[in-house]
């Protein structure tokens, strides 16, 4: 059984990530049981353009399933278009081109190549926005669009699928009364919370997080992380952030980027505590950034 | 700490009297002008009022035009601008909105898209008698539906198709990215994005675009001259709804029809000083109308942005 840190780790620096394919080793979760961890997509040599402009340069790193994985760094570095590449959100803007390749396990479907729809990959890989946008209807419409978008219209089924993911998205208590109400009347940390539940609601593979509490106060904020923190154990996410102590309390992994190339990419515990990288040590300990 | 700008607390408050004295003076300005045309506008109204005030009468309303003053009326002209309408709203509108959504969420950016978009806003420059003549080779003679309804509606919905695509595209573009992307990455479609989200949000500003429009088109008198409206007519359209079967009847559409400006436009050019009055009358009909129009859409776009609030 190979470490997990050195697995990761070779990815990081350009080795070959299918080789580690199937199990990316071994960590410890918060009750100290080891547990094998999957890999649920691994991104080889990603590179991306927007126009002329390189905005990534040769990414490999791979993502752990059922894991939270934190991409940080400064302002500019590439984390929120990486993100991006993952539900092909790119495909909206003109001039965009991506190469190389993020396979999707277990089937190891390319999720940038051009013959995979980018609309089959946002259905299975969905994605939270750095500002709350719920969309100006109910609070029960909101969460149930996703599923209505799926063929559901049983009403019985979607209610029970909307509570569900309210429950999950931990604002359930909170709305229980009013989800005739407009999600326009909530706060600004319940709104995000069920944009989450929105984003849970259709049962996504991965769940995409990009900077979801740069536009909440910090009781809101702490809500949120804890939400990650439990989400865990049914979907795999990623989280852009800038808030390094963030990263440091809801991540199980990091990677550290800047100008668009990824720096160092390993345990969150390492990352954060013995990085082994210049540039991380520097950013990590408030250098620059 | 270094030293403050003004040189005493006296002084500091010099200036700020005297920069508070221009804002006033701006309030004043701004009031000034903004009054000088609301009450150039009411004072058109009154005028109106009182020339046509004799006759406002139901009988004015529910009589044809006839040759005596007193016993004309504006019957055949104000069903025959309702109609009209009608024709317009329904041809302009879906038409309007199709392109101003397919030119805001589906076009490439790309020079072709850059002329099109270039021309609409020109369209709506291009003076209202062009598009009579061109209505009167291409409804009138070419596709052959003479001076009727029809051709008229069509030549005023050509006029103010520029207004609904403009306007629609802006309501369009005041929905935010965000709300796209929300649903984009739930994994809609483009379509189910503009169905769904961008035009139900952005309904309060096409409805007042669609309204702008037509309170346009219902003044326009040049065009519909050009394609050939009669200025002397005594009977009604044939009526859509009907006792007997099919029930519904489309006859209307290829009738002769007269408008209120036409009516107006008739009236004033008589020698005799009482059609005066009738066309004051009308003409004060005709404001009321419009200002009405206005005054839905406002209506309209409060109760949307009271709803809706980003």
């Amino acid at each position: 059984m190979m470490d997990s840190t050195n697995t990761v780790r070779s990815a990081a620096e350009g080795g070959s990530a299918t080789d580690s394919r199937g199990r990316l080793g071994i960590a410890m979760d918060d009750t100290r049981k080891a547990r094998r961890i999957d890999v649920k997509a691994a991104v080889e040599n990603l590179n991306f353009f927007y126009g002329q402009n390189q905005a990534l340069k040769n990414l490999s790193m791979l993502i752990a399933d059922k894991q939270v994985t934190a991409l940080i760094g400064p302002s500019g570095c590439g984390k929120s278009t990486f993100l991006r590449c993952f539900n092909r959100m790119h495909d909206l803007q003109p001039d965009t081109r991506y190469e190389g390749s993020i396979m999707l396990h277990p089937e190891n479907i390319n999720l940038i190549s051009r013959q995979v729809d980018p609309i089959e990959v946002r259905m299975r890989i969905g994605m939270v926005f750095q500002k709350p946008n719920p969309f100006p209807k109910s609070v029960f419409e909101n969460v149930a669009y996703g599923l209505r978008l799926r063929g559901v219209n049983n009403r019985v089924l979607l209610a029970e699928e909307v509570e569900k993911a309210l429950r999950n998205a931990a604002i359930w208590d909170e709305v229980k009364d009013r989800l005739q109400d407009s999600a326009l009347a909530l706060s600004g940390g319940q709104m995000q919370r069920l944009c989450i539940a929105r984003a849970l609601a259709t049962r996504p593979e991965i769940l995409l997080f990009d900077e979801p509490t740069s536009a909440l106060d910090p009781i809101a904020t702490a809500r949120i992380e804890e939400l990650i923190s439990t989400l865990r154990d049914q979907v795999t996410v990623l989280i852009v952030t800038h808030n390094m102590q963030q990263a440091a309390r809801v991540s199980d992994y990091t990677a550290f980027m800047y100008l668009g190339e990824l720096i160092e990419f390993d345990e969150a515990a390492k990352i954060f505590t013995n990085p082994s990288k210049k540039a991380t040590e520097d950013y990590i300990t408030g250098r620059y950034g | 700490m270094a030293a403050p700008m003004h040189e005493s607390i006296e002084a500091l408050r010099a200036g700020l009297t005297r920069r508070k004295l221009l804002d006033r003076v701006f309030v004043i300005i701004g009031l000034t002008v903004m009054l000088a045309c609301l009450m150039l506008l009411a004072m058109l109204f009154l005028q109106l009022v009182r020339d046509g005030w004799p006759r406002f009468t139901t009988e004015f309303l529910t009589s044809f035009p006839s040759r005596r003053a007193e016993q004309a009326g504006i019957l055949s002209a104000w069903v025959g601008t309702s109609l009209i309408m009608l024709v317009t709203a329904f041809c302009a509108v879906p038409v309007g909105v199709a392109a101003a959504i397919y030119l805001e969420e589906y076009a490439p950016k790309n020079w072709f898209t850059a002329i099109i978009e270039i021309n609409v806003t020109n369209l709506a420059g291009v003076p209202s008698i062009v598009y009579g003549l061109l209505a009167l080779g291409l409804f009138v003679y070419q596709l052959d539906l003479g001076q009727s309804i029809a051709a008229a509606g069509l030549t005023l919905a050509l006029l103010i198709l520029p207004v609904v695509i403009v306007s629609t595209r802006e309501a369009i573009r005041a929905v935010p990215k965000a709300i796209r992307e929300a649903a984009y990455g739930l994994g809609a479609t483009r379509w189910e994005v503009t169905k769904d989200h961008v035009l139900p949000y952005s309904t309060g500003g096409v409805l007042t675009g669609m309204i702008l429009g037509l309170s346009r088109a219902i003044g326009e008198t040049a065009p519909i001259i050009t394609i050939g409206a009669l200025s002397f007519i005594a009977f009604l359209p044939a009526p859509p709804l009907s006792a007997e079967p099919p029930f519904v009847s489309f006859q209307w559409l290829s009738d002769p029809f007269t408008a209120m400006p036409i009516q107006m436009f008739n009236w004033v050019s008589r020698p005799d000083v009482a059609f005066q009055s009738n066309a004051a009358a009308a003409g004060a009909i005709l404001l009321g109308m419009t200002l009405l129009m206005n005054g839905v859409a406002i209506w309209i776009r409060y109760r949307f942005r009271k709803k809706i609030n980003w």
